[in-house]
């Protein structure tokens, strides 16, 4: 057992190295919103995210963003379980009915200044599931949307991206 | 006991359904069968309700038959199997809500996805009841929760504790209710319904190629294992067969798919019990699953990469050498962190004994997957009916017996080392030749029974004349897994409910559709 974490720690970091700029585009974004989220928030910047009728792919991914070979909190960029604490809420699905009351409570306990990120087609457009009975459609049709992120599901790259446009987005502000 | 289908023998088998008899009985009959459920073992793997009639999906495990017994209900009325085949108490339920259809007998009079939200009442029946946006919309606290009795609820001895729909992590949303007494969780009981998306309304009237999107988004981890099983009852209903090469790409996808799920539960258990470690190196195991998906199928998650009639790509020949070589290190190193899970008495003493679910109680369920391996009941739908091309492939499906947390986690560990012999052996012998056949437009109706990473999907699909879809219903394991998971957790800690709900992980899209 020993051995087995001994050589974990030894082998180093998964994490992707930050810049040169013209290394992958994970290297470059991630110096990015390094930079800006150090500029506007000084390395704190809390997300609440909201499963609002996901089919759970964009939960998958968002996951991701906490793997090593990504580590979000390198960057400040925290999730949080309440959103009393949070700053972004991340908002991911067709907004169903069904969730609508608890995303408007979530949104509203909030404080601000707040921003809201919709996450993955469905939150953006409805996606496949637009025009639903069960669905209000995209997230834009329950609370004021500020960034959208498209994919399906939007891959941990594109998510950063997604991130790094709410940064400059606030800034400003 | 009785073999299921000479039991329905006198009835008439509809002409079209592939690959399983579908049986039509009429009140009388539906009524004997009700009433043989007491002794016989015929498990229910699923009920779903169209306009006017009732399906019940069975697996005689005697002689290893499946069987779909179908009811019309002009009136909607039908007696409810949900006494002796307590799975169904919530999939009648979620029929009456979409449906209108009224199961007799069943003693749950309260709504299960309809929480009063929608535009119209009954959304999937042939006339559905308008409902006016005006009216006020039904609150959280109307829903009435079972009470709790006994002498210590009556001296005011226990608290409630509401938890959600919206949780504290990254995870889906749905309602639980615990009764605690102290620390001790005297009650679970779960409220769902919370993304309920109108799927199976959506999917009627497209054809069989943009259903299929919706079918890989039922549940997006198990994206691969529904789009396979709505592809495959595509198939059955339209007699197509689908290349050699398709069949063995598509193995590799599930197996993938299965992998990389297993890996992030793993990793998820061990971290509910606060030790990170081998969460960072499961997760570092499965982004590198994930990251070789994108390289050789073009998605990290596969998605709509198996359609109906084959699969949409082929495998990205440069990088099949690195596939290989990234399974056959994953078996490797799973296994070192299984060691080092088995050799950390804190980590054990959370998992050991913990949610423990009753043999009797998956079986009476006909619980899939990993809950059920882990409690004695060895169903894999890869096995039995079994499916191309697995009947070609050598494994095993592991088996544990004591029910708790650890032996969810062990079915998961030695299930990943499965897998990884499987993706080796498809890729040793994949066939050449095309991916894909087209599909043709036309009627018929099929079923599928797949192995997901969770447990067995059931999809059953209707077509139409034209090729659109009439009706599909795809039933996630986690119908059969949900309501074991309050069974699991009576008697347990408060605390120990996230380990319980990671050990289970059931899909709340899957289950709400």
């Amino acid at each position: 057992m020993w051995t087995t974490i001994v050589r974990s720690l030894l082998r180093g970091a998964r994490t992707e190295k930050a810049p040169p700029a013209d290394h992958s585009a994970l290297a470059e974004l991630a110096a990015k919103v390094d930079t800006a989220a150090r500029a506007r928030l000084g390395r704190s910047l809390s997300i609440r995210q909201v499963d609002a009728g996901s089919c759970n792919g964009c939960e998958l991914e968002i996951h991701a963003l906490g793997n090593p070979y990504y580590d979000l909190e390198r960057f400040g960029l925290k999730f949080v379980a309440s959103p009393r604490h949070a700053d972004v809420l991340l908002v991911t699905g067709p907004v169903t009915h069904n969730m609508a009351e608890a995303l408007h409570r979530a949104w509203r306990a909030t404080p601000d200044p707040k921003w809201v990120v919709a996450a993955g087609d469905c939150a953006c457009s409805g996606g496949v599931f637009a025009g639903s009975y069960a669905c209000i459609g995209p997230v834009a049709n329950a609370i004021p949307v500020d960034v959208h992120i498209k994919g399906c599901p939007p891959t941990p790259t594109q998510l950063l991206e997604g991130l790094l446009a709410l940064l400059q987005h606030a800034s400003k502000r | 006991m009785t073999d299921l289908i000479e039991f329905l023998h006198d009835c008439p088998i509809v002409s079209r359904h592939r690959p399983w008899p579908r049986i039509e009985v009429d009140a009388a009959k539906w009524r004997m069968l009700v009433g043989r459920l007491a002794s016989e073992e015929w498990e229910l793997l699923g009920l779903w309700g169209e306009p006017n009639a009732v399906h019940v999906a069975f697996h005689d495990p005697q002689p290893g038959t499946f069987a779909i017994v179908s009811r019309a209900c002009p009136g909607g009325g039908f007696a409810s199997l949900s006494a002796d085949r307590p799975g169904a108490l919530r999939l009648e339920r979620a029929a009456r809500d979409l449906f209108g259809l009224i199961p007799e007998g069943l003693t749950d009079a309260r709504p299960w996805l309809d929480h009063g939200r929608w535009p119209m009442r009954r959304p999937l029946a042939a006339a559905p009841e308008p409902r006016s946006l005006d009216e006020p919309a039904a609150r959280a606290t109307d829903y009435p929760f079972l009470p709790v009795g006994g002498p210590v609820a009556d001296q005011g001895g226990l608290h409630q504790i509401p938890v959600g729909p919206i949780h504290a992590g990254i995870i889906e949303p749905g309602h639980f209710r615990f009764h605690a007494n102290g620390e001790t969780v005297v009650r679970l009981e779960q409220r769902l319904g919370y993304v309920h998306k109108g799927t199976e309304k959506l999917m009627a009237g497209r054809s069989v190629a943009d259903a299929a999107l919706l079918a890989g988004r039922v549940s997006g981890d198990s994206t691969v294992a529904h789009a396979l099983a709505f592809a495959r009852a595509a198939e059955a209903a339209l007699d197509v067969a689908i290349p050699p090469r398709a069949h063995y790409l598509r193995a590799v996808m599930a197996e993938l798919e299965r992998i990389a799920n297993h890996l992030g539960d793993f990793g998820a258990i061990c971290n509910d019990a606060a030790f990170a470690f081998i969460m960072a190196e499961a997760s570092i195991l499965r982004e590198d699953v994930l990251r070789a998906c994108h390289t050789n199928f073009g998605h990290r998650l596969m998605m709509d990469r198996v359609i109906p009639g084959g699969v949409l790509v082929d495998i990205f020949d440069p990088g099949v050498e690195g596939l290989r070589r990234l399974v056959g290190r994953i078996g490797t190193r799973v296994l070192e962190l299984a060691r080092v899970y088995d050799s950390k008495p804190s980590l054990l003493d959370r998992t050991i004994g913990t949610g423990t679910v009753a043999r009797n109680l998956v079986q009476r369920f006909a619980a899939g997957g990993y809950v059920g391996r882990a409690s004695g009941r060895a169903f894999d739908a890869r096995r039995a009916p079994g499916y191309a091309p697995y009947d070609d492939l050598e494994f095993d499906v592991p088996m544990l017996d004591e029910g708790d947390v650890h032996a969810r986690v062990w079915i998961r560990i030695r299930e990943i080392g499965e897998s990884v012999k499987l993706v080796e052996q498809c890729l040793d012998r994949l066939p050449g030749g095309p991916i894909a056949v087209p599909v043709p437009a036309a009627g018929g109706e099929g079923v599928a029974l797949v192995e997901g990473f969770r447990g067995d999907i059931l999809t059953w699909v209707k077509l139409a004349a034209d090729g659109t879809i009439q009706r599909c219903h795809p039933r996630d394991p986690s119908w059969l897994q949900w309501p074991l998971l309050e069974t699991a957790v009576d008697g347990n800690i408060v605390a120990d409910f996230p380990l319980c709900n990671k050990s289970f992980n059931c899909s709340y899209s899957g289950h709400d559709l």
